[in-house]
This record gives C-alpha cells, structure tokens and sequence, in this order.
C-alpha cells in the first residue's frame, strides 16, 4: 500500500496529467482509494500500469443506495513487484449508468465487466460484447442493485395448494 | 439301542427335498402332487412381476447440482449401500436411466436443461427432489432460484439441508414402494408432458404433431439424440 502520503503523491501526478480525473483521495484502514471522473478512467488506469500497477486484481460493482451518485465501479489494481496495492473507484448514476471499458489495457477485465452489467446494469462502454453473463439472457432488471426485490418464490405445501401455482386442474 | 422315532415336519428342508426327487422320478400322484404344486409355484400378475423387477432394479442418473450432491455420492459407500437395492449402477447418459436425483439448488438458467434431461430419459422414470433448496429454495429463496415442482414432476421429495445419506435412503425405499405398488400417478397429465414418451403410439404420434412439446421426435427420427 501506498501511505496517505503517496496516496496524495499520486494523487496530484494524476490531476497534473489530466485536469479534473481524480474527484477524491480516501485513505482508511490501511487502503488506498482513488476516485476518478468516469470518463477519465481509462487514462488513470494507464497511468497507474505505467507506474507499475500492472494486475487488476478485481473489478466489481457497488450500489451505495441512498447516496448518489448510486452506484460505484471498483478496480483493485496491483505491483506485483513492489506487492502494493492501490484501488480506483468511478461513482455513476442510475439514470445514466455509463462507463468506458478496461477491455484494451486489461484482458482480463472482460467477464468482470459483464458481470458488473449483469448484476448493477452499468454498461462498459467499448466493451467487445457487453452481455449478461450469470442470469438468463431474457431476465429483466439487474438483481444486485438495492431497490431490486429479493425475490423468490411462494412455497407449495399443503395447506396452500389450493391457492398456489400448483394444484392440479 | 433304543430307536427314536419323530414326525417330521413336512415344511422341512429334507422332506421337500424328497418330494421334488419323487415328483421328478415320477411317483408323486394324486393329492400329494397337487399339494406339492401348491407349495412350489407362486402365480402373481404380470405387471406385479415386472414392477416388483423394476423397483429392485433402478439406474440412477449420475447428476450432481450442488452440496446435496456430496451426500448422495455417500448413498453408493460402504455405509449406506444402495447396491442392496439394485440401485447403484449410476448411469452418466439419461438415455439409460430411471431416476434423476435433483441433488441441490435450481437456477432459473439450469431449469431448462434439468427438463431437457427428463425429457431424454426413458419411460418409466422417477425423480427424487432431494434437500430444501430443490423443493422449497431453502435459504435461497430468491430471483435467482425455482422450485424443481414448478416444471418437471417429482415423485418424492426428501427433507433436509442437506439430507442425511439415511434420509436420502429413506427416500429412495419410499420411491422403491411407490413403483412397486403404484406404477402410474397420473404426472404427464398433470405437467402437460403427454407426447414425450419415447415410443409412441400412432394415436399419440397424431396428437404429437398437432401440438408438439419440447424435444419430441416422430420414432425412428434421431435427430433429437
């Protein structure tokens, strides 16, 4: 990890190079995070793998409910040879829950993207085939985010099968 | 020496022994043939025989969906042998199968292919729903799960989370009972899945076409194997 001071450091290298990138440093708990304008993540992740933070780690998504903008996108990055980690996070919004894609400097991030689109429904713009990857292709709405219900069926016994799905005509 | 003599029983061993060498030698006439008759053959009903053969004589499908699965591995172990039963050859094509134990939770994505394979296996077949999640969801009750009720029918559903290899054993006896003593339960009708057999006959072959269900093929049509 980098210290809150080499957060900061990095920090102001990256707003240097690009104007208006890095919204606000957070250092909590020993972790480092870093978050970026939408629209600039694709330039600070280069950044960051020119730097030395050459593996994505992880990339998922967060629905923050009552906060917004809602919903967040986490990259956890990685120097494999330092063994130091550093996170970004992107804030989008429901209403317009858009994002450019990770696909062209990590490969990697391919099934993870789909599944961020699959659960919380933020589509990786770029992305070479932007899917649903864990539920049916016909499911509507994205499962994970926090106004979706939890679901579920009526369970069939007895004493309700005269009003459940299952009695037989 | 005193000579001791006794009746002997005529349901013992030796004495039914003796009588089948004099049935076969031809000096058994008369009553006596009729009685021996009468002790040596059992008449029973044709489809009493077969589903007495059929419930002795169950392929499983070798098809684990979650932890359940684990525990129905253990039914084939040492401890609670199926093989007891004539039920441990456990098949890997649902072409060869009976039973298809539902051993674990159901997705919606899985739902299709469960019934596909149901549909693939050969008239007569059975199926256990074995632990909470395949009959009730169990804790995962929600978006993501359906109930095995909802399409296909199950013939008996064991309880438990997930059931113990006893439990599961109970289960399959109970199955075991059901074929032998109740082969039809009316489940085509009730799940809309007439049509489906294998073997068709040329009425349902007619009624087939008109109104085809999923995977079904005219017989002699491969194309679906």
């Amino acid at each position: 990890m980098p210290d809150a001071t080499g957060l900061e450091l990095i920090a102001h290298e990256l707003r240097e190079a690009n104007e208006g990138s890095i919204l606000q440093t957070e250092f909590r708990h020993r972790r480092a995070v870093l978050e970026v304008a939408p629209e600039h993540v694709p330039a600070v992740l280069q950044q960051l793998h020119d730097k030395g933070y050459t593996f994505l780690a992880s990339l998922h998504g967060v629905d923050y409910y009552p906060e917004e903008p809602r919903l967040g996108v986490l990259y956890e990055l990685m120097d494999m040879h330092e063994v130091d980690r550093i996170s970004v996070k992107a804030r989008v919004s429901t209403q317009a829950p858009r994002i450019p894609t990770a696909t062209g400097l990590f490969p990697g991030a391919n099934f993870p993207e789909r599944e961020v689109y699959d659960m919380f429904g933020v589509v990786f713009d770029g992305h070479p085939d932007m899917r649903r990857i864990l539920m049916p292709e016909d499911f509507e709405g994205f499962p994970q985010r926090r106004d979706f219900p939890v679901g579920g069926e009526p369970v069939l016994f007895t004493y309700n099968e005269e009003t459940g799905y299952g009695k037989y005509q | 020496m005193e000579i001791k003599r006794e009746t002997v029983d005529p349901s013992d061993f030796r004495v039914r022994q003796l009588n089948a060498r004099d049935m076969l030698r031809g000096d058994l006439v008369g009553e006596e043939l009729d009685k021996f008759v009468e002790q040596s053959v059992m008449t029973t009903t044709l489809e009493k025989a077969v589903s007495w053969s059929q419930g002795n004589s169950i392929y499983p499908m070798t098809f684990g969906l979650a932890c359940c699965a684990i525990e129905m591995m253990s039914i084939v172990g040492m401890r609670v042998d199926i093989a007891r039963f004539g039920w441990e050859a456990f098949r890997a094509s649902p072409r060869q199968a009976d039973l298809l134990i539902l051993s674990g939770r159901v997705s919606v994505k899985m739902a299709p292919v469960i019934r596909r394979i149901y549909d693939q296996m050969l008239e007569p077949k059975w199926a256990i729903s074995m632990g909470a999640c395949c009959s009730s969801m169990g804790v995962f009750n929600n978006y993501a799960l359906v109930p095995s009720d909802k399409f296909m029918p199950i013939d008996v559903h064991v309880p438990g989370c997930p059931p113990r290899p006893e439990a599961l054993m109970h289960g399959i006896l109970r199955l075991r009972d059901k074929i032998q003593g109740h082969p039809p339960d009316g489940w085509r009708e009730r799940y809309d899945a007439v049509g489906t057999e294998e073997v068709l006959t040329p009425e349902q072959q007619r009624r087939s076409a008109q109104d085809p269900a999923i995977n079904v093929f005219p017989g002699g049509d491969t194309a679906g194997a």
